[in-house]
């Protein structure tokens, strides 16, 4: 066998074992501070209370678990659509080894106390800039991939990356335009001032959510669903149109975290109206992910890979249905500041992220180590079954708290005076609150036998590089 | 000219750039190379060959 080039898998193989590493520390910070709501004697010393745990607990899942899913999955399947190894693996390696300093600065500092205090871009201006220098390189070295291509065509899972790349720097680097005040407290203010200030966050804050979080895991569902099912994508074209309206669309949905707020009403209805309209694109997406598996029905009963794959879908598409709905302005009247908008994040982020990227990493790591299937696919299956009655539980749970809330918010009686004190829709709560806990512990205890799983998969295999295979000839 | 006129022009003309869009993925002029690249990732063969095969 004569010596061939291989693709670079070192960089796959690093993000994904961090991904599960992340994912289990993140998530066991989301465990602590749903138990401190229940239990508020548990906010021991300053750096452990509620209001430090928090953000890291959202940064940890988004960027650090979420991240790590996202370079790992990208950095495979754009080299395998490609066909050709990575652009700059140097620069790729540089990426992960800063965004693991990122990681540690983050736990360090927020734990801390430094903060700026705008949500899911908490990280003061040092590891602002360190974020952006990340990310361009990451942007390098995805696009000098592409570039470098031996396919006449850019496959879709691409341009869904890609367009997760070049929105998340934009909306990074915006937003974090920041007057940097002090050395010694890191202190920073944003260039920006009130509404406008506001508006420009959750313009950031959305738009994370639409491209980190949505188009960056489309991108890994049109790769890796194809793939587990052994099946093309159910409709290319609509693959294309699902794309552009998507990026069309999501940019313009940020002012629905704004209703009733100082911002002009007009421009809370141009993010109602958008947000409605991102309805078609999102079903239109989940759709077609689902119906990829038309006529491969039955491989969902013996493969729990494709279960993990399909129910993210699932998940995907009621998390898009209920987002639309609660941007309603009417709708978000009751539910907004409620337990209801966390029940809806986390059947976005427990039911479409983590599942898809759960899916996808039980796809590659067993690949990553040149071997065909993961060392148990009987724990995959408990897995699934744990980690999906978890954010049952969860999900139920907070959407029945929130609306609760929001109607105890809401009630008066007829002279006006309000029927229940703030305190009486805080005790209301437990019961849900416990809920919320189990659901989150059993989430964790799926991602503890996921890295069981994971180390009996590559406990004592030697790293494989798979060689890099020539197109076939109809793509070239 | 007045800001919401390029407003609006900015508008119609995004709805027709997608309306056009929608008509090119969808036609007969697109199809074949739109299923060939559906392919792209299945003729791809990713399952690493047995351990035995593997040795050089």
């Amino acid at each position: 066998m004569q010596s061939q080039a291989t693709y670079n898998y070192k960089v796959v193989r690093q993000f994904a074992i961090m991904t599960v590493v992340w994912g289990i520390v993140g998530m066991l910070v989301g465990v602590i501070v749903a138990a401190q709501l229940i239990w508020p004697e548990l906010n021991v010393l300053e750096f452990l209370q509620y209001g430090r745990l928090r953000p890291l607990h959202t940064n940890a899942v988004i960027f650090a678990f979420g991240g790590c899913a996202l370079f790992a999955t990208s950095f495979y399947s754009v080299q395998r659509t490609c066909h050709t190894k990575l652009f700059a693996p140097g620069l790729a390696s540089f990426v992960f080894w800063l965004w693991q300093l990122i990681i540690v600065c983050a736990a360090l500092s927020l734990p801390l106390g430094f903060t700026v205090g705008k949500e899911y871009a908490e990280l003061e201006w040092p590891i602002k800039i360190m974020i952006a220098v990340a990310w361009v390189s990451y942007a390098i070295v995805f696009f000098g991939t592409i570039a470098i291509r031996k396919v006449s065509h850019i496959y879709v899972s691409n341009w869904f990356f890609g367009a997760m790349i070049i929105a998340v720097a934009l909306l990074h680097i915006t937003n974090s335009a920041v007057v940097p005040v002090s050395l010694t407290t890191l202190k920073s203010y944003p260039v920006y001032a009130g509404v406008q200030d506001a508006m420009v966050q959750w313009w950031y804050g959305h738009n994370a959510v639409g491209f980190f979080l949505t188009a960056g895991f489309l991108g890994m569902m049109y790769y890796f669903v194809p793939k587990q099912a052994d099946r093309p994508v159910y409709s290319y074209r609509l693959s294309v149109v699902h794309f552009w309206a998507l990026i069309f669309t999501y940019m313009w949905a940020g002012p629905h975290h704004l209703h009733y707020t100082a911002l002009p009403d007009w421009a809370q209805s141009l993010g109602m109206l958008f947000s409605l309209i991102l309805l078609a694109p999102s079903w239109g997406g989940m759709i077609n992910g689902i119906m990829t598996l038309s006529g491969a029905w039955h491989k969902l009963r013996t493969d729990p890979i494709l279960k993990f794959l399909v129910t993210s879908l699932s998940f995907y598409g009621m998390s898009t249905f209920e987002g639309p709905m609660m941007s309603v302005k009417s709708v978000n009247a009751l539910s907004h500041y409620t337990d209801w908008t966390i029940g809806h994040v986390h059947s976005g982020a427990l039911g479409w992220v983590a599942m898809v990227s759960i899916g996808s990493l039980y796809y590659l790591l067993p690949r990553l180590y040149g071997k065909t299937e993961m060392y148990s696919t009987k724990l995959i299956n408990t897995h699934f079954w744990v980690a999906t009655i978890g954010i049952v539980l969860y999900v139920a749970s907070m959407w029945i708290s929130g609306v609760f809330e929001g109607l105890m918010w809401r009630s008066t009686h007829t002279d006006g005076t309000l029927m229940y004190s703030f305190i009486e829709s805080v005790k209301m709560k437990y019961p849900y609150y416990m809920i919320r806990l189990l659901g989150g512990v059993l989430f964790l205890v799926g991602m503890l036998i996921m890295f069981y799983n994971m180390i009996k998969t590559i406990a004592g295999e030697k790293a494989y590089n798979a060689p890099v295979v020539a197109p076939a000839a109809a793509h070239a | 000219m007045d800001i919401s006129t390029l407003r609006i022009i900015v508008m119609v003309m995004t709805v027709l750039c997608f309306g056009c869009l929608c008509y090119w993925a969808f036609s007969k002029h697109t199809k074949a190379r739109f299923d060939e690249a559906a392919q792209l990732p299945l003729t791809d063969d990713d399952l690493p060959a047995s351990p035995v095969d593997r040795k050089e």
